[in-house]
């Protein structure tokens, strides 16, 4: 993999030649609890980093916090390649599960209308519009579901959907809110294959919030463990998976070490 | 306004178009029932039918408001306290202390006791009955003024800011990350509505008033597709109704805007019945 080798290097001033997001001494603290505490986080681009943990152990709120729709105490910074701040970076979000009425008769297409232009979705859509909504979703094999309704998508159809849009335009940062539950085996696999396939075509950071460790430790680069409010423990899938708190939090060994992983040694 | 009164003449050359009240009722009509066609759709959309049932009730404490300081016309005065009343709402929902059903509860039925306390003080409760049931045959030529200003305003509304407004109801750290201003469209959306329903209110009641703003658009989700859709169905169902409605209640002698809901709630159920059929 392309970045494999600059990663492992120690990096003290992001000199590696790659952009990246800086997540320094991150808090969190709503209605007097503290959700989050001290995160400090590094991700390059090109950069799959998983994030696992218990419910609630604040992994959305980190999300959030990131997105800047909570406030935090902390920096967060976005450097580019030669090291410099650049301006506010584009980040693609794709949410867990919508908050609207699901009964209501908002079709993908109306969904990539309202994103892309001003124009009332309720008027009509461009012709422009609908190639560009098209063309976006062929990209993760949901052209098919234009024309349907938001809410009758099944949670894998959704979670495409959501991270088409997510990535027009190309973001800098990519944040994915996996859902807890209701996607098939199938839909997870592809949505993880397809996310794995952009990362390497393309010059993004990629955070997941991720519930199925089996896929997290074959498609991650690096596994956050958040638990207790801070990060418990960090690094490639490997060290995560056999950390013994990550083990006994979980109640279970989750990776299956193959031939040449030197960090899981029981 | 005379040559409306005679365009109206000239379409519709009946006995009960001839009456002014008639033609005022029939002009409120064609103002009121779009402008809540197409805000219902945003008001089912965000499940918010019992916030705007709440901001209806608070009308109540805002003509009891508008009583004591001695205003003839409470209208400012329910303006002003629906206005509060809604912010506030929106800013208990936004602390994320309880459920919303929870808060909006809470706050619209302390607004209904203020209210009914502070009229029936004097035990004069009657006089206030015509807002809760409201009267359509009341409007004059200065309330249609009003009426067709609020009406522009909605319309430039959802011809600007509509797509942002959906962004933020379908997922609001979707639309954060849009960089969509999440929490100044939720109380554009939120005040917009207020406005219009105090505004309605007097003609069309409180009692009823919810039930106008929000079954036109529960009967076009039944079988629209797509927001193109859903607007034509709902706004469409609105002036049916409306207009029919108001015949109607001319000839049965009934309360028009209660006719008008009834008549929508037909509407609705036929939808529903449909739904069911196509199974969708």
């Amino acid at each position: 993999m392309l970045h494999e080798n600059l990663k492992k290097k120690e990096c003290v001033t992001c000199g590696c030649g790659l952009c990246c997001t800086k997540i320094q001494n991150l808090s969190v603290t709503r209605n007097h609890t503290e959700i989050l505490k001290d995160i400090d986080l590094h991700i390059h681009c090109g950069d799959l980093t998983a994030i696992i943990g218990l419910n609630g152990a604040g992994k959305s709120t980190l999300l959030k916090a990131i997105l800047g729709e909570i406030s935090h105490t902390g920096e967060l910074t976005f450097l580019d390649a030669d090291n410099n701040r650049t301006r506010r970076p584009v980040i693609g979000y794709v949410p867990q599960k919508l908050d609207f009425d699901c009964g209501s008769p908002v079709s993908v297409q109306d969904v990539f209308a309202a994103v892309h232009t001003n124009k009332p979705v309720w008027f009509s859509h461009s012709k422009k519009i609908r190639e560009r909504a098209y063309k976006s979703l062929s990209s993760v094999q949901a052209a098919h579901l234009i024309n349907r309704r938001l809410g009758i998508l099944s949670g894998g159809e959704l979670q495409r959907v959501m991270l088409a849009l997510a990535l027009d335009p190309k973001p800098d940062l990519l944040l994915l809110d996996e859902p807890v539950s209701g996607i098939d085996n199938n839909g997870l696999k592809l949505f993880y294959k397809i996310v794995s396939n952009l990362r390497e075509n393309y010059d993004l950071s990629i955070i997941l919030v991720s519930h199925d460790f089996n896929l997290a430790a074959q498609y991650a680069d690096r596994v956050i463990f958040l638990n207790d409010k801070i990060v418990a423990c960090s690094g490639t899938p490997e060290e995560v998976f056999s950390n013994q708190k990550v083990i006994d939090t979980f109640g279970m060994k989750i990776f299956k070490p193959t031939g040449n992983s030197g960090g899981a040694d029981n | 306004m005379p040559s409306l009164y005679h365009l109206i003449d000239i379409l519709l050359p009946y006995e009960w178009a001839r009456h002014v009240f008639m033609k005022n009722a029939l002009l409120g009509v064609l103002l009121v029932a779009p402008i809540f066609g197409l805000l219902g759709t945003m008001i089912v959309n965000n499940r918010m039918a019992f916030f705007s049932d709440a901001v209806g009730h608070s009308a109540l404490t805002g003509i009891a408001i508008g009583i004591i300081l001695g205003m003839n016309n409470p209208l400012w005065a329910m303006l002003c306290f629906s206005i509060l009343l809604a912010a506030a709402i929106t800013m208990v929902i936004n602390a994320n202390t309880a459920s919303t059903d929870t808060i909006i509860g809470a706050f619209s039925s302390t607004a209904v006791a203020l209210g009914i306390v502070i009229l029936s003080i004097r035990g004069g409760f009657n006089k206030y009955s015509v807002y809760l049931i409201g009267d359509l045959l009341s409007i004059s030529t200065t309330d249609l003024i009003m009426l067709a200003i609020v009406f522009i305003i909605v319309i430039i509304l959802w011809t600007t800011v509509f797509n942002k407004l959906l962004l933020v109801s379908i997922n609001q750290s979707l639309a954060g990350s849009r960089r969509i201003n999440v929490q100044f469209y939720k109380y554009l959306f939120t005040l917009t509505m207020a406005v219009v329903v105090t505004i309605s209110i007097q003609w069309v009641g409180i009692l009823i008033i919810n039930s106008l703003l929000v079954l036109p658009a529960a009967a076009a989700r039944n079988i629209a597709q797509n927001m193109r859709q859903y607007h034509i169905y709902s706004v469409s169902i609105a002036v049916v109704s409306g207009l029919s409605g108001l015949i109607l209640s001319y000839f049965l002698g009934t309360a028009s805007g209660a006719t008008i809901v009834l008549i929508s709630a037909i509407f609705f159920l036929a939808t529903l019945g449909l739904r069911f059929r196509f199974n969708n």
